[in-house]
């Protein structure tokens, strides 16, 4: 037993707010520590399913950091990874069935890729690392923090992937019908760029991000 | 020369280090090294300097490209006014592919040495004669009513994820000018592929394009037998064509008298810029033979067990079509992203041109099936030189145990 005297840390301390910062930028969950690739990659071609997905993983991380840490002294140690599985495919479960009833397109474009969140990397990176050992409320912002961490960057890669392969943002047009090249009629001087609806090039515009944050974040650059 | 010596003297005060316009000092330097030779002496130690530095490499390659690129232009305005149905002499046919190539070759050296310089003023390097090849090869590599802001888009594509992100020339993992093509393959597929492209149809005067004309390519219209089987009369007409006397008879493509991309057409002329590099010592015999090799085992196989009319196409003319020849001769041997070993560059030449024949004939969607295989073993480069390299140290080793 400690000794120590607790003192009550007020709800949105130093402490508290940098668990909510960090994952911004110092310790983005896609570009620094490079978790979560698969669905930057796979849903990443449209802004809306990318928005959609964000705000699924947003729930299900946060909701599930909280359930973990408020079991975290019940769990035992050698399973412990069979009942974080529990809890991410419950509320994954959720997730799904809610999209399949009030936004079923979406959930028809993201497929397979709702179920997948149940091995998105991140979350169990965060069930692992961070809700084991820390209370219900830091768990919490350490959910929502990451989670904007992830969103971040998908939303930025789906915005560029949507506007340059498809001249929309959210279905609508909006490069004009106007600039395209009409090779029958000879007019127009634009054309979509069909390489930014391949998945590399997701690859390559999170690398660019990458490569743009180090250049900001100096002391993200390893020494070697 | 006198003179332009004077204005480099003049200007340099003003961009050296504390001078007023520093920042143009890449830009400086650039354009006095392509002008003279320059006069930088070491200050310290003896050094021993081999006169075939980069730029005489890089000049070389240059010069093993000019016939491909005159025959290039010739061949862009023959096809133009063949298309009309007009009479043109060679004259006319040079000009107006000169014309056509000329805005090409401009925005590809200034997308490219655009981005070079602004990374070498970044990184406080000279610029150097990297580009000077590349920037001559995209344009060579692309169809000729490609828009131009698409080459431009392209080559900067190439220069920035192809070169610079690894560390600029030396460094590079891909070949940049195939990088350009590969990412106008993917982006403007409309504008890579099909049979608008190809032959420049816009008439000045409103010319009407002669019966039964076709934009197509060789490839492409080979592409249209497959799904056919063998000796199927709807593909009579197409197989006709590459016949003793068809537009792609075996003569016709190796003298590249067929449409494609602009400098890629005449196996003649690049086969002689291909020697031309190895007796200078700058190509590797090594890598072309080997790429020709490869490709002709594919080819002949494919041809010995054919249920198509593009596989059973006699092997050494599958070979004269596309950009097999210019793939072999300049895209494959570029020295940095081709293996480096002797025996690397055997393995590295062999399934470069193994698997460009195989893409291209397995998927007609990618008639560019030679431009993917060398990327594709571009990659594999330094895993073959691991390789070739760890049997060496093994070999000795074992030499050593033995004696």
């Amino acid at each position: 037993m400690s000794t120590e005297v607790k003192t009550k840390e007020s709800l949105f301390s130093k402490k508290n707010r940098q668990l909510l910062k960090d994952p911004f930028n110092d310790n983005n969950p896609i570009t620094v520590q490079v978790l979560g690739i698969c669905s930057a990659l796979a849903i990443t071609v449209k802004l809306e399913p990318a928005i959609v997905m964000s705000l699924s993983v947003m729930f299900v991380l946060a909701a599930g950091n909280v359930i973990i840490s408020l079991i975290r002294n019940l769990i035992p140690n050698r399973i412990r990874i069979i009942v974080q599985l529990v809890v991410v495919a419950s509320l994954v479960i959720l997730v799904d069935q809610f999209l399949k009833a009030f936004a079923y397109d979406v959930s028809k474009q993201l497929s397979v890729f709702v179920g997948l969140i149940i091995t998105n990397c991140i979350i169990m990176g965060r069930f692992e690392a961070f809700a084991l050992g820390n209370g219900p409320w830091k768990a919490f912002l350490d959910g929502i923090g990451n989670s904007i961490g992830y969103a971040v960057i998908l939303i930025a890669v789906a915005f560029v992937r949507e506007l340059l392969g498809s001249g929309q943002l959210l279905g609508k047009q909006i490069i004009p019908l106007s600039w395209y090249i009409d090779l029958d009629k000879g007019t127009g001087f634009y054309a979509n760029n069909g390489f930014f609806l391949f998945p590399p090039m997701a690859l390559i515009v999170v690398g660019m991000i990458i490569w743009a944050q180090r250049a900001k974040n100096t002391k993200l650059i390893e020494e070697n | 020369m006198k003179f332009v010596q004077n204005i480099f003297d003049q200007t340099r005060p003003l961009v050296e280090k504390d001078g007023k316009r520093n920042l143009l000092y890449p830009l400086h330097n650039a354009l006095e090294t392509m002008a003279f030779v320059p006069d930088h002496t070491s200050h310290s130690g003896a050094h021993v300097r081999d006169a075939i530095d980069l730029k005489r490499t890089m000049v070389t390659v240059i010069f093993a490209m000019v016939p491909a690129l005159l025959f290039g232009m010739w061949n862009i305005g023959r096809l133009h006014f063949g298309a009309f149905g007009e009479e043109s002499s060679l004259l006319d046919n040079v000009i107006f592919g000169a014309l056509k190539m000329l805005p090409l070759i401009t925005v590809t050296y200034a997308a490219g040495l655009g981005v070079e310089i602004y990374f070498s003023w970044k990184r406080n390097h000279p610029v150097n004669e990297g580009f000077l090849v590349s920037g001559l090869l995209i344009p060579m590599i692309m169809p000729v009513d490609i828009p131009l802001w698409m080459v431009a888009v392209s080559t900067i594509f190439a220069v920035l994820i192809g070169k610079e992100v690894f560390g600029g020339t030396g460094m590079n993992l891909l070949n940049p000018a195939l990088t350009a093509r590969a990412f106008a393959f993917f982006a403007y597929p409309t504008w890579m592929s099909g049979d608008k492209v190809w032959i420049n149809t816009t008439s000045a005067d409103g010319g009407q394009l002669v019966d039964g004309y076709s934009g197509a390519t060789a490839l492409g219209d080979l592409a249209t037998t497959v799904g056919q089987g063998m000796g199927n009369p709807a593909t009579e007409t197409v197989m006709a064509q590459f016949g003793p006397e068809g537009t792609y008879s075996l003569m016709n493509a190796f003298l590249g008298l067929i449409p494609g991309s602009i400098g890629e057409t005449s196996a003649a002329l690049i086969l002689l810029g291909g020697l031309f590099l190895i007796f200078k010592g700058v190509g590797s015999w090594r890598i072309m033979l080997s790429f020709f090799i490869g490709g002709f085992v594919m080819a002949a196989i494919f041809s010995a067990f054919a249920v198509n009319e593009f596989m059973g196409l006699n092997p050494l003319h599958q070979l004269m079509l596309g950009g097999f020849m210019f793939g072999m001769v300049f895209m494959a041997t570029d020295p940095v992203s081709a293996s480096q070993t002797a025996t690397g560059k055997l393995i590295y030449g062999f399934l470069a041109g193994f698997f460009g024949i195989m893409i291209r004939v397995f998927n007609p969607a990618y008639p560019e099936g030679i431009m993917l295989a060398i990327l594709f073993m571009n990659v594999m480069a330094p895993l073959i030189d691991h390789y070739v390299v760890e049997a060496n140290v093994k070999r000795r080793a074992k030499r050593l145990a033995n004696a």
